[in-house]
């Protein structure tokens, strides 16, 4: 009885004197691996015109029906983006997306990528849907050719573009 | 002789002490349980019916949802399920990228549910910081390697999402020379601990015979003195190439299954290691590049079993040749081990329905799928 009191305070006190292994979030944030999934952002090309082409081939690959995307016909003088069509509109509804990663895997132009932002509370279930103009990075957070797909995760075409919420 | 009255109590739904919302409807006179029944539901999201209108591949991220302390090994069991019933090769690479990924997962799951079980006996936290601690590290590792800490949806039909990252290797080597310290740091301030031994030897005692008329898997099952273990029953993926043993306890108490839990991490560790050894001579990479996706099996069904840090975790699939399963149906060890609650608790006070409870080691979102 007596000698395990002795154990348990012997490892109070070695404890003690240790470095605490908590982070005191949240002045202090926990940086986050380079394959963390958190908040989406649609990326652009170099010269700043949209990389999604409107396909909707994310909203289908999403097992969670997260994704909302209404093509539109590019303005042939105006294009916003190299192909035919530009997502009018695209809409990630934040309460269904399970950050599952499979948008990022089936855009053929690398648009979406699921950044490293991760504090996404809201107040109210209408500003859990994020619409294209909180999704898009700035006109000059542009970059380059689109590397592979699967090489992404890898090599990020972007550092990841601070938006704020 | 007093008189006494029979009382019946609710424990939950909502309490701290069963872990998640569960509801046990006990039959108590004075302190002592006359009958228990236990009350599932609460926790139901469809599971399996929103599986029947997903596609195979869509299925997997839910499936991290099943049993949420370890995602990985719910990947593995599906994966194993689908690639069974397409006949997909694995390469292996792949699939010693997966033992050592499910083997850390029942680290953690075992470092979890061990601190949450001395919490539920009353040692407040410590215990359960402890456990958190090292569970954080491997967390990391995996967020590393998958991009998600508990949500991996890492495992892919013929192998893995993406091959381990650069700095993996150097970290887990790091993990697993810090680890024995934490095993034998638990055990020396818990094994023959006069509080955990009145609060655990002979309470919820599940005798052998009754185990198996339960179909109870897992550490509950190896705690009654059963060897059974799915990876030595029925070797799956290339887990006849180590060497590890299945530790097993005598009386069926819940301090039999604390200690068959604490010498499971050991031989997870020694599995662990071998990985480390026999990894770089692997053929192939993290995934066959022949495996398609978005797979569409012929018609047929399939059943894959894993044994999960809780117990056998199986899937069923029916398949009627289109791009969804016709049928998704989960054999959950933590649903199962709880079925024999009733029987673990009678006889006991009602203090110790919680340290049952906790020595099942249950999740809910498995239970009610
Ligand atoms: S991360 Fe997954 S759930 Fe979220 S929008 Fe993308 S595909 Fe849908
Ligand atoms: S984000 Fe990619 S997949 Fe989705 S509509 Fe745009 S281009 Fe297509």
């Amino acid at each position: 009885m007596f000698g395990e009191l002795v154990k348990g305070l012997r490892t109070t006190l070695k404890y003690m004197f240790r470095q605490p292994v908590t982070v005191q979030y949240p002045e202090v944030k926990r940086p986050v691996r380079e394959r963390f999934r958190g908040r989406h952002e649609l990326k652009r090309f170099a010269d700043g015109s949209e990389r999604c082409i409107g396909c909707s081939l994310c909203a289908a690959a999403c097992p969670a029906d997260a994704i909302l995307v209404i093509p539109a016909e590019n303005e042939p003088d105006n294009p916003r983006s190299p192909g035919e069509r530009y997502a009018a509109t695209y809409e990630i509804n934040m309460l269904r997306c399970i950050f599952c990663g499979y948008c990022e895997d089936a855009c053929p132009t690398n648009a979406i990528v699921l950044e490293h932002q991760y504090e996404l509370s809201f107040y109210d279930r209408r500003a859990s849907i994020f619409t294209k103009e909180m999704l898009l990075v700035p006109e000059d957070q542009g970059h380059g050719e689109p590397p592979p797909v699967l090489k992404q995760i890898e090599r990020r075409p972007s550092p990841p573009a601070q938006i704020d919420l | 002789m007093l008189k006494t009255e029979e009382l019946q109590i609710n424990i939950g739904p909502q309490h701290p002490s069963t872990h998640g919302v569960f509801r046990m409807l006990v039959t108590v006179d004075g302190e002592t349980i006359i009958d228990l029944k236990p009350v599932f539901g609460y926790l139901h999201r469809n599971h399996e019916q929103i599986a029947e209108q997903n596609t195979y591949l869509q299925n997997m991220p839910y499936t991290d949802r099943l049993d949420y302390f370890n995602s990985m090994a719910n990947n593995q069991a599906y994966a194993m399920a689908v690639e069974k019933l397409v006949g997909i090769e694995v390469p292996e690479r792949a699939e010693y990228i997966r033992v050592l990924m499910v083997e850390l997962t029942r680290i953690l799951n075992h470092a979890g549910a061990l601190g949450f079980l001395i919490n539920d006996m009353g040692m407040w936290q410590t215990q359960l910081a402890f456990g958190m601690r090292e569970r954080e590290k491997i967390l990391d590792l995996f967020e590393s390697a998958s991009g998600a800490r508990l949500m991996c949806n890492y495992f892919r039909f013929g192998g893995v999402a993406r091959d381990l990252p650069p700095d993996f290797m150097p970290r887990l080597k790091d993990l697993l020379r810090a680890m024995p310290a934490f095993v034998d740091e638990m055990e020396r301030l818990l094994r023959d601990n006069e509080i955990l031994m009145q609060r655990a030897e002979g309470i919820g005692i599940l005798p052998p015979d009754l185990a198996l008329a339960y179909s109870v898997t897992g550490p509950v099952l190896r705690g009654s003195g059963i060897a059974y273990d799915v990876r030595k029953a029925e070797p799956y993926s290339i887990y006849d190439r180590f060497d590890f043993d299945v530790p097993i306890g005598t009386v069926g108490d819940v301090y039999d299954r604390f200690l068959v839990r604490v010498e499971e991490m050991r031989q997870s560790k020694r599995i662990i290691e071998q990985v480390l050894e026999q990894l770089p001579d692997a053929q192939g990479g993290h995934i066959n590049p022949k495996a398609r996706q978005n797979v569409r099996p012929p018609v047929g069904d399939v059943y894959a079993r894993i044994e999960s840090p809780k117990g056998e975790l199986g899937f069923y699939l029916v398949s009627d040749g289109s791009t969804k399963p016709y049928r998704y149906k989960i054999r959950a060890p933590s649903f199962i081990n709880l079925t024999p609650l009733g029987d673990m608790c009678r006889g006991y006070k009602v203090a110790d329905v919680v340290v049952i409870l906790g020595s099942i080691d249950i999740v809910m979102g498995e239970v009610d799928r």
